[in-house]
């Protein structure tokens, strides 16, 4: 797979503020890309460097190893899905979605095919001649989808697309988006701040903080291995612990308040080492409330002081270690799980191959 | 309980009877009343110093048939049109440079653009005589320039200076209506339109243009159905090729001492603006959804 969108040192300041601020990245051809992040924090500016409609002050852009230097937007391989969707109101369905197709030679019959195929593509069959003021907001989606799909641009932008329609049809959109993206193997690019989102849909997610990128990584790696703790606590819940480096070698020697002595393998770790510091990340979800375990030396001692109710999984808030820190811990309420009472105390274990170090 | 709300309903009618009163008054003295009365008056005949007020449609035969009158009639519909035109023609770029070109300072141009209008319309027409006339601004500095060897007649007293002074007169009318429904336009239209391929000129063609419609169509409206009965532009800079309806209505009214033929012009006059305008809004109506 050769790279499609090569976004190299790009810098765009509005003003004193730089929006951008020397961001580099790759895209690959077919891929799902996410750039997350949270407002202001560029990812949109960046989205729109890429469509031209705005121009990097330094940096360059290249689709399909061509600089889009000087290109405008009506003459790149790229179209956008907008955030409030632009639908024009004074066009019907049909107008909308064959809107770019003007300058195309296309005969009728080619022209009303290339139509129906689009709109059956996302689900809008039958809707042609209806007016753009009688459509829902996942209606709207869709009709901005097909409009831009039609034209088969080589990438398409999506900028924040689901952030206006409810949580039900949201979820619904985001499989639907993803099954779109499969079926028509173009490369998509979506700008979003829900985190959730960008894991369910994408193959690689860039997490930008102001103007600048600071992971590019599949779902899974920036979950499981966030390179900062921005990164970590941005994405998901984490617990944040100090820990004081003891010795370093293959695997580092820990010691903390809360887990006592463990050791952590090198690849867990992200950073440069600066002083015996270092900050430890565990997720929630990675700690077990009085585990079927008898003879453990690593059980930890604590108590409940708190508890959210989610339905599905419930949160808890231990109290633990010697300077009284807090962890939160949570649990999938399945079959056979217990419940907890606040006050109540508890052991709990920790899996280790899941912490994560940070040099602070 | 259904008492109390029959009650609640039967003051809130009242209330609203009462908010509506004083406008309905308002409009049905200064409005309908004298709109009746001229009407009526149309019917009538007027015997010297007395009203002959037996119905008779003899005013309306002579308006129509009377050749001085039908040609007064196309006169002032063509003046006004292509006033109209040109107004509106100018005042599109006008409207499209404040609402996409100034950014953060379109108050101060709209300002800017109504500090003339401050001054009377009387005096404003009039100083197009100044500056068409025979010792005027323009005859002055073509002599100056030396392109002409003595003062050119042919700018002032016709046709074209009503056409020209109305033009004018009018234009911040037109460009306020095209500037609000430019204004409306959602600017992400414009980058979509961009987006899926459209030119600068595409792009005007098919979004700017016709999400605009609503306010060319009532700039168009508001200026030519003033324009047709204006009376006083004319009679300052249109000289006796230039007069309009109005200016004859004027001169039934007072000199020629004929009332009901100078109700029934203005009657006829009233009835024909309004055909063009419901023709022109209805040949428009695809434009005017609101959106």
């Amino acid at each position: 797979m050769s790279n499609q969108v090569e976004v190299q040192n790009v810098i765009k300041s509005f003003g004193s503020v730089k929006a951008v601020d020397g961001v580099s990245l790759e895209i690959s051809e077919g891929q799902f890309f996410s750039l997350l992040g949270p407002s202001g924090c560029g990812k949109t500016t960046l989205l729109r460097l890429i469509a031209g409609f705005e121009v990097p002050n330094s940096g360059n852009i290249l689709i399909d190893n061509k600089s889009m230097d000087g290109i405008a937007p009506n003459f790149r391989p790229t179209n956008m899905v907008f955030q409030n969707y632009a639908i024009f109101p004074h066009l019907n369905v049909e107008e909308n979605v064959s809107y770019g197709l003007r300058k195309k030679n296309l005969s009728k019959n080619e022209k009303s095919k290339m139509i129906n195929d689009s709109l059956d593509l996302v689900g809008l069959s039958g809707l042609n001649l209806r007016s753009s003021n009688a459509l829902s907001g996942g209606q709207k989606q869709r009709v901005a989808l097909a409009r831009a799909l039609i034209l088969k641009p080589k990438v398409l932008l999506l900028d924040e697309p689901l952030s206006a329609l409810d949580k039900k049809l949201r979820e619904q959109m985001q499989s639907e988006l993803r099954h779109l993206q499969r079926a028509v193997g173009i490369t998509f690019v979506l700008v979003t701040h829900d985190q959730e989102e960008a894991l369910t849909m994408s193959d690689k997610v860039a997490v930008m903080f102001d103007g600048k990128v600071e992971q590019i990584a599949s779902p899974r790696e920036l979950y499981e291995k966030p390179s900062t703790q921005r990164v970590a606590s941005f994405i998901g819940a984490m617990n944040f612990t100090n820990g004081k480096i003891l010795n370093s070698g293959k695997v580092l020697k820990i010691k903390s308040n809360i887990l006592g002595e463990f050791e952590l393998p090198m690849n867990q770790i992200s950073g440069k080492p600066t002083d015996e510091n270092i900050e430890i990340g565990i997720r929630p979800e990675r700690i077990k409330i009085n585990p079927v375990k008898t003879n453990s030396k690593d059980l930890i001692d604590g108590k409940i002081i708190d508890i959210s109710y989610f339905g599905e999984t419930t949160y808890y808030k231990l109290k633990c270690g010697e300077r009284s820190e807090t962890l939160n811990v949570s649990t999938q309420n399945s079959f056979g799980q217990m419940d907890y009472k606040i006050g109540e105390l508890v052991k709990f274990e920790v899996d280790n191959k899941s912490i994560v170090g940070f040099y602070s | 309980m259904g008492g109390t709300l029959n009650f609640s309903i039967k003051t809130e009618t009242i209330k609203g009877w009462r908010l509506l009163s004083v406008p309905f008054i308002f409009s049905l003295l200064l409005l309908a009343a004298p709109l009746t009365m001229m009407f009526l008056l149309s019917f009538w005949t007027q015997d010297y110093l007395t009203l002959d007020k037996t119905f008779t449609l003899n005013n309306y035969i002579e308006a129509a048939t009377q050749p001085v009158y039908r040609l007064l009639f196309t006169r002032s519909l063509l003046i006004s049109l292509t006033a109209t035109f040109f107004t509106v023609a100018l005042a599109f770029p006008m409207a499209y440079f404040i609402s996409f070109h100034c950014g953060e300072r379109k108050a101060l141009w709209l300002f800017l653009i109504t500090i003339p209008f401050w001054t009377s319309y009387l005096i404003r027409m009039f100083l197009w005589k100044v500056i068409l006339g025979y010792n005027g601004v323009l005859n002055s500095f073509l002599l100056w320039l030396e392109m002409i060897t003595e003062p050119v007649t042919f700018l002032l007293y016709n046709a074209n200076a009503v056409v020209l002074a109305l033009t004018h007169g009018w234009a911040p009318f037109a460009i306020l209506p095209i500037f609000v429904s430019l204004e409306k336009i959602d600017r992400s239209l414009l980058e979509a339109s961009k987006d899926l391929g459209d030119s600068p000129i595409d792009q005007f063609f098919r979004i700017i243009l016709p999400l605009s419609a609503p306010g060319v169509i009532g700039a168009a409206l508001i200026i030519f159905i003033p324009t047709v009965g204006d009376y006083i532009t004319p009679k300052l800079v249109g000289g006796t090729d230039g007069l309009m309806i109005a200016n004859m209505i004027q001169v039934q009214f007072s000199k020629a001492n004929n009332a009901p033929l100078a109700a029934a012009l203005s009657m006829s006059s009233l009835m024909i603006v309004s055909f063009i305008s419901i023709v022109f809004v209805l040949f428009n109506k695809k434009y005017l959804r609101r959106y």
